[in-house]
């Protein structure tokens, strides 16, 4: 089954919120070249490592995430 | 006296009249510039800024050849630093969405093995904290000895400021080289920092020098200093003599104090790495963090077409950098041989 990503990475905060849309443009242009900071089941604030070839995030919740 | 193809150009007098300055002490005599003769340097006007690359780039060919030396690096220790840098979203005392993290030996070796099949030649550990405690010691100690144990490249450490016993502990442990910034000149670095001072970096620094390992210390630029300072700046690494300097452009951060400040011009960046070759003939002279953002990548070519002479490759520290094989494929493209393991620039 396909997650529902809730938050946005990047920012951490709700990716749709009422009155807004697409609201997250920035923040996904940002995501090319950082790893997510927040969990986007719960926007919890992740453990991120990032190695030379790729990073890992990790939520206290939600577990692991990594590229590639 | 210049030639007419000159002034068509749009340089100026004072252009011309530096960049042969420079040709002659620089590239001729192998004489760094001092610190009034960088500034002139860095002031000279975008329409001179081709010729000065070349210049650099001439430099750079003759007093350290061809070869680039390639470099990975990675975090030990992430977040939760003691100090105040207003650059770093490591600092724990800003609001930065960067977590405190440790990484374990065998990811450590992992990333080590990753880097070395890039074809790099340095791997560089990286801690944000004020100096190592017995704890990060410990960790390197016993992770520098396992990275030697399964991949064959040279090992260099950047764990802030040292003791002549933690010094002495690294050389033990068979750090080829040591990175410690400067970060800024001396008349800015009050801005950039107030929990250290810039003299106790200076003092690691020239511990370090003294050691038998490397040293590489380098800055950041495009943090809101005077070109003034970024002069003032270059003159004070020349002095400290480094192996090699990573000149980092501003890439800001959010929550850090220096999160809402704009990106360096690429013109300025390029100029800033002319002049510091100019400044720094001989020394290794690496594109580092934010070059991506400031350069792109026809501004990553005209760097090394313009005095940089190493790269790292791949990610940064807590935030991403291009494929390495983009970069791997441009000095191919450029003819630029990657420097092989324990050869020397």
């Amino acid at each position: 089954m396909t997650k529902l990503h809730l938050y946005c990475g990047y920012c951490g905060r709700p990716r749709t919120e009422p009155g807004e849309e697409s609201s997250h443009d920035g923040c996904a242009e940002n995501l090319r070249m950082e790893p997510p900071r927040y969990c986007s089941q719960c926007g919890r604030r992740m453990q991120v490592q990032v190695s030379p070839t790729s990073w890992t995030a990790k939520c206290v919740e939600h577990g692991e995430t990594s590229n590639p | 006296m210049s030639t007419a193809a000159e002034e068509a150009t749009g340089t100026t007098a004072e252009d011309r009249d530096i960049l042969a300055i420079a040709r002659e002490q620089v590239l001729e005599r192998g004489v760094p510039l001092d610190e009034t003769q960088i500034l002139r340097v860095m002031r000279t006007s975008d329409a001179a800024l081709t010729d000065l690359l070349a210049l650099a780039h001439e430099v750079r060919m003759k007093w350290c050849g061809p070869e680039v030396e390639v470099e990975g690096i990675v975090s030990i220790k992430t977040g939760g630093c003691p100090e105040d840098c207003h650059f770093c979203s490591q600092s724990g005392q800003f609001t930065s969405p960067v977590r405190s993290v440790w990484l374990n030996i065998p990811e450590l070796v992992k990333a080590a093995e990753q880097t070395a099949a890039t074809g790099a030649s340095e791997f560089c550990i990286v801690a944000a904290v004020r100096g190592p405690d017995e704890r990060l010691m410990t960790q390197m100690r016993e992770g520098v000895k396992a990275i030697k144990e399964a991949v064959d490249i040279e090992v260099a450490a950047s764990l802030g400021m040292l003791s002549q016993e933690q010094v002495d502990d690294l050389v033990d442990m068979g750090i080829h080289r040591y990175n410690h910034n400067l970060e800024a000149a001396r008349s800015f670095f009050p801005q950039v920092v107030t929990t250290h001072s810039w003299e106790e970096r200076w003092d690691t620094c020239l511990m370090v020098r003294e050691s038998g390992m490397e040293l590489c210390c380098g800055c950041l630029v495009g943090m809101g200093e005077t070109v003034e300072q970024r002069a003032e700046l270059a003159a004070q690494l020349g002095e400290l003599q480094p192996d090699e300097v990573p000149l980092n452009f501003l890439n800001p951060r959010p929550g850090t104090p220096f999160g809402d400040l704009p990106l360096m011009e690429s013109t300025e960046a390029l100029r800033t790495i002319a002049a510091f070759r100019l400044a720094l003939p001989r020394t290794i002279l690496r594109y580092a963090g934010g070059r991506e953002l400031t350069l792109g990548d026809l501004g990553t070519r005209d760097g090394l077409l313009g005095g940089i002479n190493a790269v790292i490759v791949g990610n940064y520290l807590t935030t991403l950098g291009r494929d390495p094989k983009e970069d791997l494929a441009l000095l191919d493209d450029l003819k630029m041989p990657i420097k092989a393991l324990s050869s020397s620039l």
